[in-house]
């Protein structure tokens, strides 16, 4: 009895441990006061302000582009690494496994090497770093993740599929339409809301590729927030908000496993 | 080659997979309305020859005609026939209605006119009341009706069958066997359809084509194919058989396992030697007496149902197979007969092995990518082109690989009587074929050595 007691109360305590620093930012989005850790009282001021634009304008500003980069990063990740999963697929068996080792690379590799040798490569071309470079590297580190959430729905394919549908006077293209991509659609939402998150969650990769005409995204403006001293009370509200919204994302990526994998 | 009513013609059709001949230079024709069996082992050429006729596949050289168009560069799409898959290949994402109508929306029908074909297709397969189930929710047996659904649906002039009832339990393929039949019967299109089953194939088709190595063995009716097997491997592939080495003594008289037979073939010339094949139902058995053609022990005896099967060792220690209505006791003698219409005579394929090699110097040769030792030629200048020959019985094979002059695989054991034939495919990609008493394994991999003395070596 004791026994269980004990174990339970280990696991809340790690629970709580795991998400304390969340739950504070949250309760205290509910209070006016400037200062984190001081409450005073509830209230929902900080996030009609955050909706009513009383705050600095580049905020918002950080917010759209956060939103735009990873709207377009995911939509084209998820482009690429859908043709690029199918591509991989029909290799031969050798060839598939060296594609499917040099797709693991970029994932593995720690995103400050990635950042450092972007921003490198950008300078090198003479690109001007802004907007397009962001949206370039953040799908550079997305694409990856979104072959490796279609190919497992591939390889559990039937490979007749394909030729089931060309032999009953598809062509290659309609067949690819009309069979193919019903079968990996799943793998593709759940790779494009990856992709989603992980590009707006990006700090280090983006820092080295946002050049300085003045372009902020949400990471790169609470760190130059946070290091001016304190952090503009709105962002409480805001990263309730971002948390609850990847947190639903979460479920429903799992949700679509588990559909998936019960088929 | 007859013109008359075929519908699919393939000339000289061979397909490498790199270095490996898959199917080598096949010559068919398919008539109108036949039901046509390609049959033989499990990854021996005759998958890629359906896939080839379907178009997913493009051969190497050759050329295939359906209703007299060549269709050899033809993209699948746009050719006049319907594929069932052995593992059904249903869309998932489709309900039944919309698996069956897939090719006809393509073709841009009229949904009414969908509608009515799709009924149709259903209740050929028996499926009525079906259209709106998941396929996932269907047995094996139920989602390959949908499947043939799918494909008769299109009005195909070639219905193309790759092993459809593979994946089903016995019964199930019993009776899809005949609805497959009637289908033929009331559709009217050629069938043609792939199985390593010999059964199957015996009871469905018309025209039976045997196929191994990616060459056609033999083309003919069901009956001709059990009956009048053209080579060995036809005869142990088709149903269960004797086949012992013999020898043509003249016109309708043969000799085996150390007897004279009365037979009615005739052609093969004065002392030829002969593959001799005998059907287990054919060899008649009776108590034995002094007019006994063959005598011989029961070795074993097993009840198989309708029959009792029975091997039978005679007195020159070759082994029969018999099959019969009435047991006799293991340990007792019984009088063999054979009825000289049942003798079946095949012309010997080859004699001893027969390889390309070059001389070196006057002790050795070399063959199959190695130099072997052998007896002191003369006559032939080092490094000439020769012909290298060696019997079957002085190849010896080796459990360790290491121990052979080159190693290589069992692919083919042939039961002969009194020993085994095998065939040795070389990892110098030739065959060599061996007479050995030991028990090998197909798939077993081995060493082969051949002593020098037994290497003929003759010039080309």
């Amino acid at each position: 009895m004791m026994k269980k007691i004990f174990a339970q109360a280990y696991l809340w305590l790690l629970l709580a441990l795991l998400y304390a620093p969340i739950l504070i930012i949250m309760i205290f989005s509910f209070t006016e006061s400037k200062v984190l850790g001081n409450w005073t009282g509830f209230s929902t001021k900080l996030y009609t302000s955050l909706f009513a634009g009383e705050v600095q304008c580049s905020l918002i500003s950080a917010i759209w582009n956060t939103f735009a980069i990873a709207t377009i990063a995911a939509s084209v990740s998820t482009i690429l690494g859908s043709i690029a999963a199918i591509g991989i697929y029909n290799l031969k068996v050798r060839a598939r496994q060296v594609m499917l080792f040099s797709n693991a690379i970029p994932m593995v590799n720690a995103d400050i090497i990635t950042g450092v040798s972007l921003f490198l490569l950008f300078v090198s071309l003479g690109v001007s770093q802004g907007f397009t470079t962001v949206v370039l590297a953040h799908i550079t580190f997305c694409t990856p993740y979104v072959v490796l959430s279609i190919m497992p729905r591939l390889q559990r394919m039937n490979r007749n599929i394909y030729e089931a549908a060309l032999d009953l006077g598809a062509t290659p293209f309609q067949a690819l339409r009309k069979v193919i991509l019903p079968e990996i659609r799943p793998g593709m939402i759940s790779g494009f809301i990856l992709a989603f998150t992980l590009s707006i969650d990006d700090f280090a990769i983006t820092i080295f590729t946002i050049g300085n005409e003045g372009l902020e995204t949400l990471s790169t403006f609470i760190y130059a927030d946070a290091r001016k001293g304190g952090l503009t009370p709105e962002l409480r509200p805001l990263s309730t908000i971002i948390f609850v919204t990847v947190l639903l994302l979460l479920v429903i990526i799992n949700r679509c496993a588990e559909k998936a994998a019960k088929k | 080659m007859q013109k008359c009513d075929s519908i699919i013609e393939i000339k000289h059709v061979s397909k490498y997979f790199g270095e490996k001949a898959v199917l080598d230079d096949v010559n068919m024709c398919i008539s109108k309305g036949e039901f046509v069996t390609i049959l033989g082992p499990s990854g021996r050429g005759k998958t890629t020859l359906l896939r080839l006729i379907a178009g997913f596949q493009s051969a190497t050289s050759g050329e295939i005609t359906i209703a007299g168009r060549d269709i050899t560069q033809t993209p699948p799409h746009k050719r006049p026939v319907n594929t069932v898959f052995q593992k059904y290949a249903l869309f998932p994402h489709l309900n039944v209605f919309d698996n069956i109508a897939f090719g006809l929306k393509l073709k841009k029908l009229p949904s009414s006119l969908i509608e009515q074909k799709m009924k149709h297709a259903l209740k050929m397969v028996g499926m009525t009341g079906y259209e709106y189930r998941d396929v996932d929710s269907l047995s094996g047996g139920q989602q390959q009706r949908v499947a043939i659904a799918r494909a008769i649906v299109n009005e195909p002039e070639v219905l193309l069958l790759d092993e459809p009832l593979a994946a089903l339990d016995l019964k199930m393929r019993k009776d899809m066997q005949m609805e497959l039949k009637e289908m033929h019967r009331s559709l009217g299109i050629t069938f043609v359809y792939v199985t390593h089953d010999q059964e199957e194939a015996l009871t469905l088709s018309d025209t039976i084509v045997v196929m191994s190595e990616g060459k056609i063995q033999q083309i003919s009716t069901p009956i001709d194919i059990y009956n009048e097997p053209v080579n060995s491997f036809v005869a142990d592939f088709i149903g269960e058989s004797n086949i012992l080495n013999g020898m043509m003594i003249k016109d309708r008289e043969v000799s085996f396992a150390g007897h004279c037979f009365e037979c009615v073939d005739t052609g093969f010339g004065e002392m030829s030697p002969v593959d001799v094949v005998i059907r287990p139902e054919d060899i008649i058995l009776f108590d034995p007496n002094e007019n006994a053609p063959l005598t011989g022990q029961v070795a074993s005896c097993v009840f198989k149902g309708v029959h009792y099967e029975m091997a039978i060792v005679n007195n020159g220690g070759y082994e029969f197979l018999v099959q019969n209505y009435h047991s006799y006791e293991v340990g007792s003698q019984v009088g063999m007969m054979i009825k000289p219409t049942e003798i079946h005579v095949m012309k010997k394929e080859r004699m001893y092995n027969t390889l390309e090699g070059k001389l070196i110097d006057a002790t050795h040769v070399e063959f199959l990518g190695t130099q072997f030792a052998c007896s002191e030629v003369t006559g032939i200048e080092p490094g000439a082109e020769v012909w290298v020959e060696v019997d079957f019985h002085n190849v010896i094979l080796e459990d360790n690989e290491e121990d052979g002059d080159l190693t290589g695989e069992v692919t083919f054991i042939l039961y002969k009587g009194n020993h085994y034939h095998l065939t040795v495919w070389t990892d110098w990609d030739e065959n060599i074929f061996v007479d050995t008493h030991d028990v090998w394994d197909d798939g077993d991999r081995v060493g082969i050595t051949i002593p020098a003395e037994y290497i003929r070596v003759i010039k080309k």
